[in-house]
C-alpha cells in the first residue's frame, strides 16, 4: 500500500509536466485554432534557453524561470507574424503541417550544434536534497515543481476565464469581426496568445531541465502524448486540459506500478475509451 | 610479314596479361560509413565515424603506396528499410567494398543480410546485438567492437565478485535490453548473486521515477541499467536525485558511452561502473590517435568506442587487402584473410577475428571519477580491472554460428 | 472553414480524357525505368510508398477522413506477410493475400470504431488505435521486437517469376502499383465515389437525400486500409525486411506529408509526393545532420506557398484535372 502512494504522487509530479504542456496547447488551439505540433521543440528550447543562461550568462535558475519563457514567447512571436498568421481560416491539417516543418527545423538545427545526447544541468543549489514521507523519499524539487507548476495553471485559467483581457481574447476567437469593431487589435491580441502558450512550452522546459537531460529531441518523444491529454480533456478547454494532465500522471503512474511495459500506450487506451463515450473529450466543444 | 604478325600477337597477348594482372592487383576500395547521422546516436557514430574511417584511410599509409581509396557517409535514420535500401544502392551502384559502423541492432541486422547477399564485407562497430555472431552470423561480418554479451558479462561478473551480489533490473521494453538483462541475470546466478527482481520501461520514457522506487525498495544492492542512450542518462540522472546513490545502492550502466558521461556530467555520474572496450585515455598510443580526431571532430569531442572501432576495423581491412596484393572486391575472401592474420592496433591492443566473425580484444571495467578527480574536459574514467580477450566474449562453444558447424 | 479539398474540377468527359492520358504517360515512363539505368530499388520503394499515399488519399482526399494512423494497415500486412513467407514458407502470392486480408480484418474492426468521428476526432481515434497496435506489435514475440523480421525470402511468384531478380521483381511490384492505382481511380469515378464526395462536402445533406453515409464511409476506410495493406505487402518484398517503424506514428505522419506534397484530392498528387519524399530520403542522405532541417523547409515552404500540392497547383495552373 505505501508503494501505491509513492507511485500515487511521482504521477501528479509527471502530471504537472503534461499539464503545464497541455495548458500551453489548449490556448493555443482555443485562441487561434491552430494544432501547435511545434510545442515539443518549443519546450525544448526552453530547457536550452535555462541552460545557456546558466553557463554562459551565468543566470541562475529563478531568473531562467522568467527570462526563458519571455525568449522563447517572443520567438513563437515572430513565428506567429511570419508564418502562422497566413493559415487563419484553413484547415487545421495546414497549421498541423506548418508547425511539424518549424518542429523539424528547430530540432534539426540544435542537433547540429548540440549533438543528440544532450547537456547537464544541475538542480538549483536551494532545492537539493529531499525529504522522507515515511512512505517514500520526495525530492525537494520534485515537490517544487508540482506546487509551481499548479499556480501557474491556475493563473493562466484566471487570466483567460476572469481578467477582462481574457474576456477580449475570448470574444475575438468568436467574432472577430465584431472585436475588431469596437477598437480591439484582434491579430495583436493572437499574435500575444501564442507567445503566451509558447511561454508555458518554455516554461515547463526549464522546469524540466533538472530532472531530464537538455537533449534536442526531448520534446519530440513527449508532444505525441500531450495531444492525447489535450484531447481527452476537450480541445481547447483550459480547465479540461489541465485536469487531464494531472490526471493522466496518476493514471500512468499506476500502470508503471501495474503494468509497466504499457505506461506510454495507456494514454492512447484512454483516448479511445474517451472519445468513444464522449466524442468531443470530457469538456470539449464541437470540433 | 611473318614476324610482324607474331610481334602483334605477342604485344596483344603482352596487353591481355598485363589487364589480367591490373585485374588482380586492383588497388580501388570504396568504403561506405552508414550511420545514425542526425538521431539518437548521431554523437557516438555519426559524423565522428566517418571521420575515423578517413582516418583509417590516411594512417593505412596505402594512398602513398597507389591505391586509391574513398570514403562515403550515408544516413539509415534508424529505419531498417532506408538503412537496407542505401546499403544496397552503394554496392548496385556506387560498387562500395565495405560498409562501417552501423548503430541500431534492427538496422544492423537488415543491412547484414543485404552485404551477404551482394558478398561485400561489413565491419559493424556500432550494433550491440550478439546475433551478429550468432544465429545470424555470415561469413562477410566482422563485429568489431562490443556486443550484449560481454557488456553483461564483463560488468555483472566485476560487480557481483566485488560483493554485490543482488540485483534490480531497469530494463527497456525492447530485444537489446531483454538480451543484456538474459545475459547479466545468467552471469550474475552462475557467481552466486540472485536477482531480486526487474521492471521493463517503454523506450524513450522521459520519467523513471516510478521505475527507481521500485527499486529502491527491492533493497537489492545493485540497479542494473540495461537501457541504452537517453533512458540511461536520464535514469541516472533520476536516480541521483531520488538518493538512491546516497542510499547505499550502486547502479551498474550496462550500456554507457563517453558521450553519454559527457551529456550526464561527472557531478551526478561519479562512481557509476561500466564496460567498455576503448577509452582515449589509456595509453600514449590512444592519446595520440584522439588528440588527432579530437582536432578535427565536432565539438572536439574524443572518440567514442564505437568510432575507434570502426577505425580500428578498417585499419585491420586495409592489412589484409595489403596482403592479397590488391582488392579482390570478393567479401567471403577477404573477410577470411582478416581472420586468419592476428589483429593489432593502437586502439584495442593484440586479439583476433574468431570464426564467426567476432573481433576478441581486452574489455575494461570502468568506474566515473568524482569530479575532483577530473584534469580536463575529457577526464572521465578511472580503470577498474582489465578482462582478457579470450574470456570478454562469447565463448565459441555457446555460440549458435552455423559457420562453426563445418 | 475551408474545406481541404475546395477546387476539384467536375467530372467532364475533357477531365476523363486527360487522366486517361495522365495515367499512360506515368505507366509508359514507370514501365522504361528499368531499361534507363535509374536504381531500380529506388523506384519500387518509391512505388509502394505511392501506392500507400494514394489509398490514403481515397479516404481523406474524397471522403474528407483525416487517418493519422495509417501506418497500421501497412505494418500489420508487412509483418503478416513476412511471418507467412518465412516462417511457413508460403510461396508469395499467397503471402500477398495473407498480408492484405489481415489488413482488410484490421480495417473492418477499426473502421467500425472510428467513422462515428468526425474531423480531428477522427484522426485522434485513428492516431491511438495505431498507437495500440503499435504496442502489440512490440509486446509479440514473433514480430523480433526492434531486430524485426529480417532476411525474408523473396521466392517464386505464382512458381514462375523469381522475385529475387530486380527486374522482375519491378515489373511485379508495378503491375501491383497500376493494379491498385487503377482500383482506387475507378472507386473515386464510380457513384459510389461521388457518394463519398457528396458525404464530404455536405454530410447532413447526403444525409437527408437517404444515404447511409455511415456505411459508405465504411466502405472506403476498408477499401483504404485493405489497399493501404497491399502495399505494405508488396513493400516486403523489395525491402526484405519488416520493423517497427513501419508501424511508428511518424510514418502515418509521413503519409500524410506525401499527399499532401503531392497534392490532397488529386488523382495523381500522392504518386509525385510519395517520389519526392522517397528521394529526399535517399537523396539527401549525403547531407548527414542537415536532412531533417531540409525537410522541415520544405514543408514550411509548401504550406505557405503552394497549399494544393504540386499536382493541385499544376492542374490549376492548367485549369486541368490531374
Amino acid at each position: 500500500m505505501q508503494a501505491l502512494y509513492a507511485q500515487l504522487l511521482v504521477g501528479l509530479i509527471n502530471g504537472s509536466f503534461y499539464a503545464l504542456l497541455s495548458l500551453g496547447l489548449a490556448v493555443i488551439f482555443g485562441m487561434l485554432n491552430i494544432i501547435n505540433f511545434a510545442h515539443g521543440a518549443l519546450y525544448m528550447m526552453g530547457a536550452f534557453c535555462a541552460y545557456f543562461l546558466l553557463n554562459i550568462a551565468g543566470i541562475n535558475y529563478w531568473w531562467a524561470l522568467i527570462i526563458a519563457p519571455i525568449v522563447v514567447g517572443i520567438f513563437g512571436m515572430i513565428l506567429e507574424r511570419t508564418m502562422l498568421q497566413w493559415l487563419s481560416g484553413l484547415d487545421h491539417v495546414y497549421g498541423l503541417l506548418l508547425t511539424f516543418g518549424i518542429a523539424l527545423i528547430i530540432q534539426g538545427v540544435f542537433q547540429n550544434y548540440f549533438g543528440s545526447s544532450g547537456l547537464p544541468y544541475q538542480i538549483p543549489d536551494a532545492l537539493r536534497g529531499g525529504m522522507n514521507l515515511g512512505f517514500m523519499f520526495l525530492p525537494v524539487y520534485r515537490g517544487w515543481v508540482v506546487v509551481f507548476s499548479l499556480v501557474i495553471c491556475v493563473a493562466t485559467w484566471f487570466l483567460i476565464e476572469k481578467t477582462q483581457l481574457g474576456a477580449y481574447l475570448r470574444a475575438a476567437t468568436e467574432n472577430p469581426t465584431l472585436v475588431r469593431a469596437f477598437g480591439i487589435n484582434v491579430p495583436r491580441m493572437i499574435t500575444l496568445t501564442y507567445g503566451l502558450g509558447v511561454g508555458l512550452a518554455a516554461l515547463a522546459g526549464v522546469l524540466s531541465a533538472p530532472i531530464n537531460q537538455v537533449r534536442p529531441l526531448m520534446g519530440a518523444d513527449l508532444i505525441i502524448v500531450v495531444f492525447a491529454v489535450v484531447v481527452i480533456g476537450g480541445m481547447g478547454s483550459i480547465m479540461g486540459s489541465v485536469i487531464t494532465g494531472f490526471a493522466l500522471g496518476v493514471i500512468e503512474g499506476l500502470t508503471k506500478y501495474f503494468y509497466p511495459e504499457a505506461s506510454n500506450t495507456v494514454v492512447f487506451v484512454l483516448m479511445v475509451l474517451v472519445l468513444l463515450v464522449k466524442p468531443t473529450g470530457l469538456t470539449g466543444r464541437a470540433a | 610479314m611473318k614476324n610482324r604478325i607474331s610481334a602483334l600477337l605477342l604485344g596483344t597477348a603482352m596487353t591481355l596479361a598485363s589487364a589480367g594482372l591490373a585485374l588482380a592487383q586492383d588497388k580501388t576500395v570504396k568504403i561506405g560509413a552508414l550511420s545514425d547521422q542526425s538521431g539518437l546516436y548521431s554523437d557516438l557514430g555519426g559524423p565522428g565515424s566517418t571521420l575515423a574511417a578517413q582516418m583509417a584511410v590516411e594512417d593505412s599509409g596505402l594512398l602513398a603506396k597507389g591505391w586509391k581509396i574513398d570514403v562515403i557517409s550515408g544516413d539509415h535514420q534508424n529505419k531498417p528499410d532506408i538503412g537496407s535500401t542505401i546499403a544496397r544502392q552503394w554496392f548496385d551502384v556506387d560498387k562500395v567494398d565495405v560498409i562501417v559502423d552501423v548503430p541500431n541492432s534492427g538496422v544492423a541486422l537488415a543491412v547484414n543480410n543485404v552485404i551477404k547477399e551482394k558478398n561485400g564485407v561489413y565491419i559493424n562497430s556500432g550494433a550491440a546485438t550478439s546475433d551478429l555472431t550468432n544465429a545470424q552470423c555470415t561469413p562477410n561480418t566482422v563485429h568489431w567492437t562490443y556486443d550484449t554479451y560481454m557488456l553483461a558479462h564483463s560488468t555483472g561478473q566485476a560487480l557481483v565478485k566485488s560483493g554485490g551480489d543482488s540485483w534490480f533490473f531497469l530494463t527497456a521494453d525492447y530485444a537489446f535490453g531483454a538480451a543484456l538483462e538474459r545475459d547479466t541475470t545468467a552471469v550474475i546466478t552462475a557467481n552466486g548473486g540472485k536477482v531480486l527482481g526487474s521492471v521493463k520501461h517503454p523506450l524513450n520514457t522521459s520519467d523513471f521515477s516510478s521505475f527507481l522506487l521500485q527499486a529502491q525498495s527491492s533493497k537489492a544492492k545493485i540497479i542494473g541499467l540495461a537501457n541504452a542512450g537517453g533512458d540511461t542518462t536520464n535514469s541516472i540522472k533520476q536516480a541521483a536525485e531520488f538518493g538512491i546513490v546516497s542510499g547505499g545502492q550502486k547502479l551498474a550502466a550496462l550500456l554507457l558511452f563517453l558521450t553519454d558521461v559527457k551529456a550526464i556530467g561527472l557531478d551526478t555520474a561519479q562512481g557509476l561502473n561500466f564496460t567498455e572496450t576503448f577509452y582515449w585515455d589509456m595509453n600514449d598510443k590512444t592519446r595520440a590517435f584522439s588528440k588527432r580526431f579530437g582536432e578535427r571532430s565536432k565539438n572536439h569531442a574524443m572518440p567514442s568506442m564505437v568510432q575507434a572501432g570502426v577505425y580500428a576495423g578498417l585499419r585491420h581491412y586495409f592489412k589484409a587487402l595489403e596482403a592479397l596484393g590488391g582488392n579482390p572486391h570478393d567479401g567471403v575472401k577477404v573477410v577470411e584473410k582478416m581472420k586468419s592474420m592476428p589483429t593489432e592496433d593502437d586502439l584495442f591492443g593484440k586479439g583476433e577475428i574468431q570464426p564467426n566473425g567476432r573481433a576478441i580484444h581486452p574489455a575494461y571495467l570502468f568506474e566515473v571519477k568524482k569530479p575532483s578527480e577530473s584534469k580536463g574536459p575529457w577526464d572521465f574514467y578511472k580503470l577498474v580491472a582489465t578482462v582478457p580477450a579470450d574470456q570478454a566474449f562469447t565463448p565459441l562453444s555457446e555460440s549458435k554460428c552455423a559457420l562453426l558447424k563445418k | 472553414m475551408s474545406a481541404l479539398t475546395d477546387d476539384t474540377l467536375p467530372v467532364t468527359p475533357r477531365a476523363m480524357r486527360d487522366e486517361m492520358v495522365a495515367f499512360a504517360l506515368m505507366a509508359v515512363l514507370l514501365a522504361v525505368v528499368p531499361l534507363t539505368g535509374i536504381y531500380p530499388f529506388f523506384v519500387m520503394q518509391a512505388l509502394c510508398f505511392a501506392l500507400l499515399a494514394c489509398a490514403f488519399n481515397l479516404l481523406v482526399g474524397y471522403g474528407g477522413l483525416l487517418s493519422f494512423g495509417h501506418a497500421m494497415f501497412l505494418g500489420t500486412a508487412g509483418y503478416v506477410s513476412a511471418h507467412a513467407l518465412k516462417v511457413w514458407a508460403l510461396p508469395p502470392e499467397l503471402g500477398i493475400i495473407i498480408g492484405t486480408a489481415a489488413s482488410f480484418g484490421l480495417a473492418i474492426i477499426t473502421g467500425y470504431v472510428s467513422i462515428r468521428r468526425q474531423g480531428i476526432y477522427f484522426s485522434m481515434i485513428t492516431l491511438a488505435l495505431s498507437q495500440l497496435l503499435y504496442f502489440i506489435y512490440l509486446q509479440a514475440p514473433f514480430t523480433h521486437g526492434e531486430d524485426g523480421i529480417q532476411g525474408i525470402p523473396q521466392g517464386h511468384l505464382f512458381g514462375l517469376f523469381d522475385l529475387s531478380k530486380p527486374t522482375v521483381l519491378y515489373y511485379v511490384v508495378l503491375a501491383g502499383f497500376l493494379g491498385g492505382f487503377l482500383l482506387i481511380y475507378r472507386t473515386i469515378n464510380s457513384p459510389f465515389g461521388e457518394v463519398l464526395k457528396s458525404i464530404r462536402e455536405n454530410e447532413p445533406r447526403a444525409i437527408s437525400l437517404g444515404y447511409k453515409t455511415d456505411q459508405y464511409k465504411l466502405l472506403a476506410f476498408i477499401l483504404s486500409g485493405t489497399l493501404a495493406g497491399f502495399a505494405g505487402s508488396l513493400k516486403v518484398f523489395v525491402a526484405q525486411n519488416a520493423s517497427l517503424t513501419d508501424v511508428h506514428w511518424s510514418m502515418s505522419g509521413e503519409i500524410v506529408l506525401m499527399t499532401l506534397v503531392g497534392g490532397l484530392g488529386t488523382i495523381f498528387g500522392p504518386v509525385v509526393g510519395a517520389f519526392i519524399i522517397i528521394a529526399m530520403q535517399q537523396y539527401l542522405a549525403g547531407y548527414g545532420q542537415w536532412v531533417t532541417v531540409i525537410q522541415g523547409v520544405i514543408f514550411v515552404a509548401c504550406v505557405l506557398t503552394f497549399r494544393r500540392g504540386i499536382i493541385g497547383e499544376l492542374a490549376r495552373l492548367l485549369r486541368r484535372s490531374l
